[in-house]
């Protein structure tokens, strides 16, 4: 029975997730264009937003990155670079724990300016706030990781997570056993952790899909949008005769 | 296709690069513009307006998507004006802007709802009884009675459905009829004009029921009864594009650009057109900026300034030197040259008495038609006196002598003398009244003796009954501004800095305006009028007229004005712009508003009297009349109470009165009958024996209640409600803040002709029913609200004075929830009556009190004295020395046929307005084709339908001269016979014009020139007020058919007012005997309250929209000075309460610099439903501005049957005036929200009963 469950949660629960989460978003995006959005209370009070806002983010995003790094990077490439394990357990230890503190702090401000400013908590809808605190226990539950990985510095713990993430990412079956004898603040950690890209689509999340970062790299500083836009819906004009640049 | 897919084009957005690749062209998914483009995409554009009381009558664009109303913009397609004159567009203010907010606002009354209570009692009764049964059974049982009106003002409102609320006020309406009598069913709904048809549907209701339509226009004291007094014309004013041909416009407590929004333009155009402009207020105000010189008069004193200003025009332009526009304008225009008799009074003084008359003389100097209504004066050319023809006595009873050619009566040539000092007899001494001595806390005055003599000259006349000292009207007027003409003698001066009442150093301590300033306006007003033909104007705002002594500033304005010539010129006059009371199809809208088709008159009342009488205001009245009267008074029953002078007004005839007796008017036909006696002598004999009595002697007697009352268009006990705390506790009886003491507990004099009961009556009304599209303060004290169409919602006619266009309301959308237009919710009452009705009642006899009414051949009632039935002095005679009395049909099962039909008098009887008739037959019979005929049987088949609100404004436009083209050629036609002038060539080009409902829909049209009113409407001119009566020689509607300056009326005389004086306000007294009353350690300062006119509410919303409130406070403020704030520790923001004996308020502070210090401002019509806690003083939820308020009335004003001072509709009458009063401000300590539920909650309502159940 345990093993079944760990089975489900672990081996198949994922592709639930990431279906959801993919699937949910493409539908979203696509039928519920007005919706898709961050969703900022900005305008109804600064107060407690910036810092809070700031130190979440910047967390979150230095979180986000360790994990996708760490978790998805294939073991031999840390191996032939000459990471060790036990280094690339202490980097996630430090820079985690950092990040993550400064992440807490901005939450902590955060959720308390949502449950506790009375203007933010009228217009919050019910997956606001509990996103919000989902992400709050993901991240508590993340550095109480910490104090588990303590105990194994040798990163052996970490390795077999990589294992387990790969191979969901690479349809290896059976990865599942790899998380049957981990620590429950880890498996908690992770089965909370699906449980947000599952949430993902239906709340103000989506917005992490359209960070501008393409706004770094851009051509121009002047766009002319066409008007034979790329949709066919409304008649392609006949494009005008070429002009040369001067 | 998918948003996703289209952006899988990461390789090739970008086709195409320009400026050196700084610019790009990309190929990529632009259907997120449409949102923006959606946002203003709209299925359709509709023309409606605001029939709020702004008097804008602006043209909007109301644009409806997908079935909502969702924003409005401003038209600009009105008629063209011409050539070298500005356009009138664009019209509209930012409280117009915002209208579409009520709509679908939380505040908007969705469903009729009911008092839960009554609802109970109803369903209860009803189970069992028939409807009047069971109404009976509830309001004669005095507990079930109280259990809901001693809570109305504290929530407990159900929905009910339409034919459950039409069936309990028909019901009610039924029961009163029978037990009471049709005038205990009062209707109060304000200036037609806002929504003629929706104003109609009520008034036709209630008069085909025989109920009493009550006025507005006085009560709001936007009446300025200087106006009829000095033209015989209520409220005749200059179209704001008049501004712009004026050379010089004083703004006297106006705040144009604030209130008068949508008319600035004019304003700025004229001032870029090189037009010098003065602005005189108090406070620094939004019009102040726009002034070559801001005046900041003391408030309340402007008849000082006024009266000052008067002495140098008179000195410069018409003593000193002889301006010859002026001299020939007065000589033709005014009474100037008329001859006053000059009498001894008790003190032996020689005193100003009435107009000499032609029945003066013996012979009547050849006079035989109305001789006691003709006026005299000396010709200047023989020498002798003549009967100038114009004045009163020559309208009615005689054809074509009626106007004001300079002709005497007999046709010969006259030009009148306006000075006896040549030809004078002799230098008398004549004793003028001073007030400017009386002491008052906040205003200053002078030690001036209260009888001012000043030497004039007289001739001596033989009279029939014997020598008489006469003197020109215009001899006494210079002598009571205190002018030195080399007479000799007291009082008088040549010198402006001489400290004589009206010189500009007297004023300079009065009003505190500096002397230079006074003299400086003076010359350069009466210059521009003299170089340009009178082309100087004075506009004036709400201000002015709210003080108790309101004449007295508007003819010490009015008297600038006639001196040089402005009144009826191009560019000059009086523009008194308060409330929006140009009704311009009035004649037309008159027989559909009041029942006139079906009979005739109908039953109207003043307003101001009625409530002071029925919110018993009057037994708090701290004003004694001794405090008022002339020093100069005439020997007279100069005692008694201020509503003694209304009762004894009310039974000579020259007031209205509601109750009329109070015995049922539907049981007196009959009692004549039993007696063999017509009703016109029953009623006569039996009020002097007393077996009929007068109501208004026993206002508080359960038999003189008022019972019924419908509210509709207006919200009454809010922002209308003067003495709001008063309404409450006496009307209707709930919870109140009223904190001062009656006139028997306090022990003082209590009035002579009213009865007193000890025990005041608390709750008078049996059923309050309010028609409102929001829920206002006066929703909330009701018994039912019904849900009425907002303006975007209804198909209705709009007009102002302020431009001369006819403007439609039109449905955008149809009703939401279960609202309707207020035309279906009366015939829908309508109907239920006609089925509850033959329970009790079947066709009826009403006997009809009516006061003797302007504007008619009764007019002339009492010429020369006033004599008082009641006292045994003259004997009763209908209509001459009493009320009128008619016998009226009432046919109350057929109400609704009547309703929705044109009835027949209208064929029978013809129409007509302000003294002219015509036949209007052709009229009726198209209106048969155009909406059609009553096809079903019984007493209205084959008579034209009025079914919808488009139906019935198309009768008011086809009957009406100034929409239909053919009836203003009868009309001026009509006219033409009265003065035996052709007047017919203002109309006959547009003949074949016929406005209709939708010719304005298209397009605002241009009214017809019509002689309803005074001013013309043409190619060549802007409508102007009296440019007729100058330019067509029509007379005033006075005694002496010129603009009257001397008011001879022995009542005008006794209180002073024969000449214009200045009178110091009134001392109220409220403040001192609360002012120690609960302290809260906080020190009250005493402040004058003063309600203007604001920039978030009311003209076009009220202050209830979110969206204005957000752009001030979003609550009630007061505003008051830096100083003021200071004495009393309050800084902006903080919570403070306005309280005296009247009641209490609570408000925010604003404190500002542009506030005078000794007076607080908060703003009209600020609502007590948003953003508003309780007061420390009342313990009731903070009050409204005008719980500090209590209307007290002027004798002057009750004046009747004596040519212009002959009662009118909104014409003449009392007025409630309110800014003499005075407040307590206080910080508060503790800010109480009053937000727990009441301990006596009502237990659930019973079901509704079944059909089975109710037979």
């Amino acid at each position: 029975m345990r093993e079944a469950i760990n089975y489900v949660v672990f081996g198949w629960y994922p592709y639930l997730c990431l279906t959801v989460f993919l699937l949910g978003s493409l539908a979203r995006f696509d039928r519920e264009q007005y919706t898709w959005r961050s969703g900022s209370s900005q305008m109804l009070r600064k107060r407690q937003l910036s810092w809070g806002s700031n130190l979440f983010h910047v967390g979150i995003l230095i979180i986000f990155a360790g994990h996708f790094v760490g978790l998805l990077t294939p073991i031999w490439i840390f191996d032939g670079l000459g990471i060790s394990h036990e280094f690339k357990q202490m980097m996630a230890i430090v820079v985690g724990g950092i990040a993550g503190v400064a992440c807490f702090v901005g939450m902590t401000l955060l959720v308390h300016r949502r449950l506790f400013d009375s203007r933010i908590r009228k217009t919050s809808s019910f997956g606001d706030i509990a996103v919000l605190l989902m992400l709050y226990v993901q991240l508590t539950l993340g550095l109480a990781t910490i104090v588990v990985s303590l105990d194994h510095l040798d990163g052996h713990e970490m390795v077999r997570f990589m294992t387990w993430a790969q191979g969901i990412l690479t349809l290896q079956p059976g990865v599942s056993s790899l998380i049957a004898d981990a620590h429950p603040i880890f498996k908690a950690h992770l089965f909370l952790g699906m449980t947000v890209f599952l949430v993902f689509p239906f709340t103000r999340l989506v917005h992490v899909w359209s960070a501008p970062v393409w706004y770094l790299g851009r051509r121009g500083y002047q766009v002319v949008r066409s008007r034979s836009g790329a949709n066919g819906h409304r008649p392609a004009m006949p494009r005008p005769r070429q002009q040369p640049a001067e | 296709m998918s948003h996703f897919l289209d952006r899988l084009t990461f390789f090739n957005r970008v086709v195409d690069e320009f400026s050196n690749g700084h610019g790009v062209v990309t190929q990529e998914d632009r259907r997120w513009e449409d949102g923006y483009r959606k946002r203003w995409q709209h299925d359709k554009i509709v023309r409606s307006t605001h029939g709020a009381n702004c008097t804008g009558s602006c043209s909007w664009k109301i644009y409806v998507k997908g079935g909502i109303v969702t924003w409005e913009t401003q038209q600009t397609d009105y008629p063209r004006t011409r050539p070298e004159l500005p356009n009138h567009e664009p019209r509209g203010c930012a409280r117009g802007a915002s209208y579409s907010w009520y709509l679908y606002s939380g505040n908007r009354v969705k469903y009729p709802l009911v008092r839960s209570r009554l609802l109970k009692l109803w369903r209860d009764a009803r189970a069992s009884r028939t409807p009047v049964a069971a109404w009976t059974s509830i309001v004669s049982d005095p507990e079930k009675r109280a259990s809901y009106t001693k809570k109305r003002g504290h929530g407990g409102f159900v929905r009910a459905t339409w034919d459950e609320v039409n069936e309990i006020i028909a019901a009610a309406n039924a029961y009163t009829v029978k037990t009471h009598g049709p005038d205990r069913i009062a209707g109060f709904s304000p200036i037609p004009a806002m929504s003629m048809v929706s104003y109609a549907a009520g008034a036709r209701y209630l008069s085909l029921l025989g109920g009493v339509c009550l006025s507005f226009y006085d009560w709001y004291c936007d009446l300025p009864p200087a106006s009829p007094q000095t033209w015989g014309e209520q409220t005749d004013v200059p179209e704001s594009a008049d501004w712009y041909n004026s050379g010089f416009l004083i703004l006297w407590g106006s705040n144009v650009p604030q209130t008068r929004t949508p008319d600035a333009h004019f304003y700025t155009e004229a001032r870029y057109r090189g037009a010098k402009s003065v602005v005189i207020c108090p406070d620094y105000s939004e019009a102040s900026k726009f002034g070559d010189m801001w005046i900041s008069v003391k408030q309340g004193t402007d008849a000082a300034l006024a009266m000052a200003m008067g002495h140098v025009i008179l000195r410069e332009f018409h003593i000193d030197r002889q301006a010859t526009y002026f001299r020939d304008y007065v000589r033709q225009y005014t009474d100037m040259p008329m001859l006053v008799r000059l009498v001894k009074d008790n003190k032996g003084k020689l005193v100003p008495e009435r107009l000499v008359r032609a029945s003066d003389f013996a012979g009547g100097l050849g006079e035989t038609n109305n001789p006691e209504w003709k006026t005299v004066g000396y010709d200047e050319t023989s020498g002798e006196i003549v009967v100038p023809s114009g004045s009163v006595g020559f309208r009615w009873g005689e054809k074509g002598k009626w106007n004001l050619e300079e002709k005497d009566a007999n046709g010969r040539d006259t030009k009148l003398l306006l000075t006896l000092a040549e030809a004078r007899d002799d230098l008398v001494d004549v004793a003028f009244p001073y007030f400017g001595n009386i002491e008052h806390d906040h205003f200053t005055g002078t030690d001036h003796p209260s009888v001012l003599e000043r030497r004039v000259p007289v001739k001596k006349v033989q009279l029939a009954d014997g020598e008489a000292l006469v003197a020109t009207v215009y001899d006494l007027f210079v002598a009571n501004y205190g002018i030195d003409r080399g007479f000799g003698g007291a009082h008088v001066t040549a010198d402006y800095n001489e400290n004589v009442p009206y010189t500009p150093a007297w004023a300079e301590t009065i009003t505190g305006v500096p002397r230079d300033q006074i003299i400086t306006v003076a010359r350069e007003f009466a210059r521009n009028a003299e170089k340009t033909r009178g082309r100087s104007m004075v506009i004036i705002g709400a201000a002015m007229n709210h003080w108790y002594h309101m004449d007295m500033n508007y003819r010490g304005v009015i008297n600038m004005l006639v001196m040089c010539g402005c009144i009826g010129q191009s560019g000059g006059g009086w523009s008194h712009y308060v409330g929006q009371e140009k009704l311009r199809p009035q004649s037309g809208w008159t027989p559909l508003a009041f029942g006139l088709d079906w009979g005739r008159p109908p039953r109207q009342q003043n307003a101001t009297s009625f409530f002071y009488a029925h919110t018993d205001q009057w037994r708090y009245e701290t004003l004694d009349v001794k405090e008022i009267l002339s020093p100069t008074a005439p020997p007279g029953p100069w005692d008694g109470a201020i509503i003694d002078y209304n009762v004894r007004a009310e039974r000579m005839g020259w007031l209205p009165s509601a109750p009329q007796l109070e015995q049922n008017p539907l049981s007196i036909a009959a009692k004549a009958a039993s007696n063999g006696q017509d009703v016109k002598d029953y009623v006569p004999q039996a009020l002097l024996s007393g077996e009929l009595k007068l109501s208004c002697e026993d206002p508080d007697n359960p038999k003189n209640w008022p019972r019924n009352m419908f509210v509709w268009r207006s919200n009454l006990l809010g922002s209308s409600g003067k003495g709001h705390e008063y309404f409450l506790k006496h009307l209707l009886g709930t919870s109140h803040g009223v904190l001062g003491k009656d006139l028997g507990q306090d022990g003082r004099h209590k009035p002579l002709e009213v009865a007193w009961h000890d025990d005041a009556p608390e709750g008078k009304l049996d059923l309050l029913v309010t028609l409102d599209f929001r829920m206002s303060t006066t929703c909330v004290y009701s018994d039912i609200v019904l849900p009425t169409a907002t303006w975007y919602e209804k198909n209705d006619l709009n007009t102002s004075d302020m431009h001369p266009f006819i403007h439609p309301l039109t449905a955008a959308v149809d009703p939401v929830w279960g609202a309707k237009s207020d035309w279906e919710i009366y015939k829908g009452i309508a109907k239920a009556f006609s089925e509850v009705a033959p329970e009790v009642l079947g066709v009826e006899k009403d006997v009809v009190l009516t006061p003797i009414m302007h504007d008619t051949a009764g007019e002339i009632a009492q010429a020369l004295d006033v004599k008082d039935w009641k006292r045994g002095e003259v004997a009763l005679i209908p209509g001459k020395t009493m009320p009128q009395i008619t016998v009226i049909e009432r046919d109350y099962p057929n109400i609704y046929k009547r309703f929705t039909s044109l009835g027949p008098l209208m064929d029978k009887l013809g129409n007509g307005g302000k003294g002219m008739a015509w036949n209007t037959q052709h009229e009726v019979e198209f209106l048969r084709h155009l909406n059609g005929v009553v096809t079903e049987p019984g007493p209205t088949k084959g008579l034209a339908r009025i079914d919808t609100d488009i139906d019935a404004a198309e009768v008011l436009l086809t009957l009406a001269p100034e929409t239909n083209g053919e009836v203003a050629v009868k009309a001026w036609a009509s006219l033409g016979d009265f003065t035996g002038l052709d007047h017919t060539h203002l109309a006959i080009p547009k003949e074949d014009e016929k406005i209709r409902f939708r010719d304005v829909v298209a397009q605002p049209r241009k009214i017809i020139s019509s002689p309803i009113w005074s001013g013309l409407e043409s190619e060549k001119v802007c409508y102007n007020a009296c440019y007729t009566n100058v330019h067509e020689l029509i007379p005033w509607r006075t005694l002496t058919g010129r603009q009257q300056l001397y008011q001879d009326h022995l009542w005008m005389r006794a209180f002073g007012e024969g000449f214009c004086v200045y009178r110091p306000p009134i001392d109220t007294k409220t403040v001192q005997p609360v002012l120690d009353r609960k302290p809260n350690g906080h020190t009250p300062v005493v402040l004058n309250f003063i309600t203007p006119h604001q920039k978030w509410g009311i003209h076009s919303t009220y202050t209830d929209n979110l969206l204005m409130l957000t752009l001030s406070r979003g609550g009630p403020i007061v505003w008051i000075s830096e100083v003021d704030a200071k004495k009393g520790g309050i800084v902006d923001n903080d919570w403070i309460e306005a309280f005296n004996s009247n009641g209490a308020l609570v408000a925010r502070a604003v404190v500002s610099q542009r506030v005078k210090e000794g007076m607080c401002m908060m703003y009209h019509a600020q609502e007590k439903i948003v953003n508003v806690p309780g007061s420390e003083q009342t313990k009731q939820r903070g009050g409204i501005h005008n719980s500090v308020t209590r209307a007290v009335l002027k004798p002057t004003h009750m004046i009747g049957g004596y040519a212009q001072q002959s009662y009118g509709f909104n014409y003449y009458g009392t007025v409630g005036s309110n800014r003499d009063e005075f407040v307590a401000v206080r910080k508060m300590a503790e800010i109480d929200w009053l937000d727990t539920p009441t301990a006596d909650q009502p237990s659930a309502l019973p079901k509704i009963p079944t059909a089975e159940a109710a037979e």
